[in-house]
């Protein structure tokens, strides 16, 4: 039989007692790592990371869950962080506001990128997400407000709600925090729902579920539309906290940056996206002296995952756990 | 001069010739990608860095050793060819059983490695490559001014495109490799070496994307990037187009090269996007593509 991407066994298991408890127990100690976290490391790396983890775990909600490779996740999270930075910049939003502004921008090119995409399969749906992200970067390399090569740079963090400044370190790093534990919570949800196992079956078998009566297409164009406004969300937070909005974000390698990301995490994984992502940024920043070798490192780690690794650490560890 | 919807009709023939220019090398790099996945049903996201790799071959062999344009038009794409066949050896090979999804992720990884290797090595400015002597100047045809480099390459890509269409529609050999992309496993019943047959036919689709490089190299400029941007828009051609039939990849190649041409003409912002345009409208009418047939 054909192996598949995101290995049905390791999450078609029933989920017994033990293994809720196992997922419940990673959680907690995911959350309170995070928590003291910046007290030993930089804590602009670590926001960044959880906005990284959280466009990874977006992604990973299509391709682990939905067997759909969008390869052209970019443009959700590059066009949220430009219409977060414009709304807060210029339109002089609360950032809660900006964000809001954003992932909404990116639900709703998701509405319309997915329901041309899903029209085809497999490869082709690939090659289609990768087409429509390239055509809006250029249309955001042309745009006024984008800023072109610039970008829109020195985005005020502003006042929570009006009311908390987000210059302190402490209120921009716990709503970075909020966010993205908010997020894979809303995503660990989807997944477990009724709506989630659906979304399995189509993955595992399309023709079946259409014979059940499922209309595969609508579960299909609310599970993309639900993994953009997530990527957006990540991309609007960003925005944020870098203060910065730029072509970087919603270029073709930032789309291959949040594969590499999931499938060194491991494909079809709820902790897998998260650990990937912390993982090549780590490379990322510790490699920064190195410069134009990231391309052939990234280029190396594909190859290596796909030929040999394909669980991807955390699902090479499950599976240990096991045998 | 005369003028056709208040456009100088040398601006116009002249965008048309571009068109017709980037159309030769979107037929030759979507067949390639074809006549690739008809066999490995792989989609080799490497194609751009292939193409890009023959016009660095044939700008360092004419920078090292003097080998000029013509030699390099056939050594280029053995050398890059080769170099295929030892990927699929080396790393597709183990693929096939997999999900087709592994393909395009582990030839991303190659086409990573290989674009960064040559901007470690030579940066990311373009270098130029000198033009071959016998084909500078141009002639005149009264309405347009027609460099002559620009019409070999218009002639020879198709050229090429019509014979590999000759060779896969209406030769044995060509019988053979539609039959093991069919069902492999009867023909190896009949003693055919459809391993063997699988490595030289992406050693082949690699050899075009080479050949299409060299052919650009005096166009554009021979820089590390040239191959990644090209590709995305070859797949939306290849979309548009759909993988089914070698003819339909190179009429949709021509046709899009020419419609982005003229949008220059008209509407010179929506150039870089004309044809990612054209894709979606396409999916909303024909979702198979042009020439495709419902999977």
């Amino acid at each position: 039989m054909e192996e598949r991407i995101a290995q049905p066994a390791a999450v078609a298991a029933p989920p017994t007692f033990l293994r809720a408890n196992a997922e419940a127990i990673a959680f907690v100690v995911m959350a309170v790592g995070l928590a003291v976290a910046p007290f030993f490391t930089y804590p602009l790396f670590l926001m960044q990371a959880m906005c990284f983890a959280l466009f990874a775990c977006a992604f990973n909600l299509l391709i682990g869950y939905v067997g759909l490779l969008s390869f052209g996740h970019a443009l959700y999270f590059g066009w949220a962080s430009y219409l977060a930075a414009h709304a807060a910049k210029v339109w002089g939003l609360t950032p809660e506001l900006a964000i809001l502004t954003g992932t909404a921008t990116a639900a709703i090119l998701g509405l319309v990128a997915g329901s041309l995409a899903i029209r085809r399969q497999g490869i082709y749906f690939a090659m289609i997400t990768l087409a429509l992200a390239q055509m809006m970067f250029f249309f955001a390399l042309q745009a006024e407000f984008t800023g072109g090569e610039d970008g829109i740079q020195a985005v005020p963090r502003g006042y929570l709600f009006g009311l908390i400044d987000l210059r302190n370190d402490v209120a921009i790093y716990a709503l970075v925090l909020f966010v993205f534990l908010g997020g894979f919570l809303l995503i660990y949800r989807i997944i477990h729902s009724p709506f989630g196992e659906v979304l399995k079956a189509i993955r595992e078998n399309e023709p079946r579920a259409i014979s059940l009566g499922y209309k595969t297409d609508r579960y299909k164009l609310i599970a993309f539309i639900l993994s953009a406004a997530l990527a957006g969300l990540a991309g609007s937070t960003k925005a944020i906290v870098m203060q910065l909005a730029s072509l970087t974000d919603v270029n073709w390698p930032m789309s291959g940056e949040v594969v590499l990301m999931t499938l060194v995490g491991g494909l079809g994984t709820i902790f897998g996206p998260v650990v990937g992502a912390f993982v090549i940024l780590a490379m990322q920043f510790k490699l920064s002296v190195v410069g134009e070798w990231v391309l052939v490192i990234q280029g190396v780690i594909f190859v290596t995952c796909v030929l040999l690794f394909r669980r991807g650490i955390v699902g090479e560890i499950t599976a240990r756990f096991k045998s | 001069m005369f003028e056709i919807f208040g456009i100088p009709s040398g601006a116009l023939f002249g965008q048309l010739l571009i068109g017709l220019i980037n159309g030769s090398f979107y037929a030759l790099l979507s067949l390639g990608l074809a006549v690739i996945f008809g066999m490995l049903n792989i989609i080799n996201f490497s194609h751009g860095a292939q193409y890009m790799l023959g016009a660095f071959v044939a700008y360092l062999i004419l920078q090292y050793s003097g080998i000029g344009y013509w030699p390099a038009l056939i050594i280029a794409p053995l050398v890059v060819g080769l170099l295929g066949v030892i990927i699929e050896r080396v790393f597709l090979q183990w693929l096939y059983k997999l999900d087709h999804l592994y393909g395009l992720l582990l030839t991303f990884g190659l086409a990573l490695i290989i674009e960064g290797i040559v901007r470690n090595k030579f940066g990311s400015a373009g270098l130029p490559y000198t033009m071959p002597e016998s084909l500078r100047g141009g002639q005149n045809l009264g309405f347009m001014f027609l460099p002559n480099y620009r019409a070999w390459v218009i002639v020879a890509s198709l050229a090429i495109c019509i014979s590999t269409w000759f060779v896969i529609e209406r030769t044995r050999l060509g019988a053979y490799l539609r039959a093991a992309t069919e069902n492999p496993t009867l023909v190896r019943a009949f003693g055919i070496n459809v391993p063997v047959m699988i490595t030289l036919t992406y050693g082949f689709g690699v050899a075009l994307a080479a050949f299409a490089g060299v052919m650009a190299a005096p166009i554009y400029n021979v820089s590390p990037q040239m191959g990644s941007e090209l590709i995305i828009v070859v797949f939306a051609v290849v979309v548009i187009g759909g993988m089914g039939s070698i003819l339909g990849a190179i009429v949709t190649g021509f046709g899009l090269g020419v419609v982005e041409g003229l949008t220059k003409v008209f509407f010179p912002e929506a150039s870089n996007t004309v044809i990612f345009v054209i894709m979606a409208i396409v999916l909303l009418v024909r979702p198979a593509g042009l020439f495709g047939r419902r999977a």
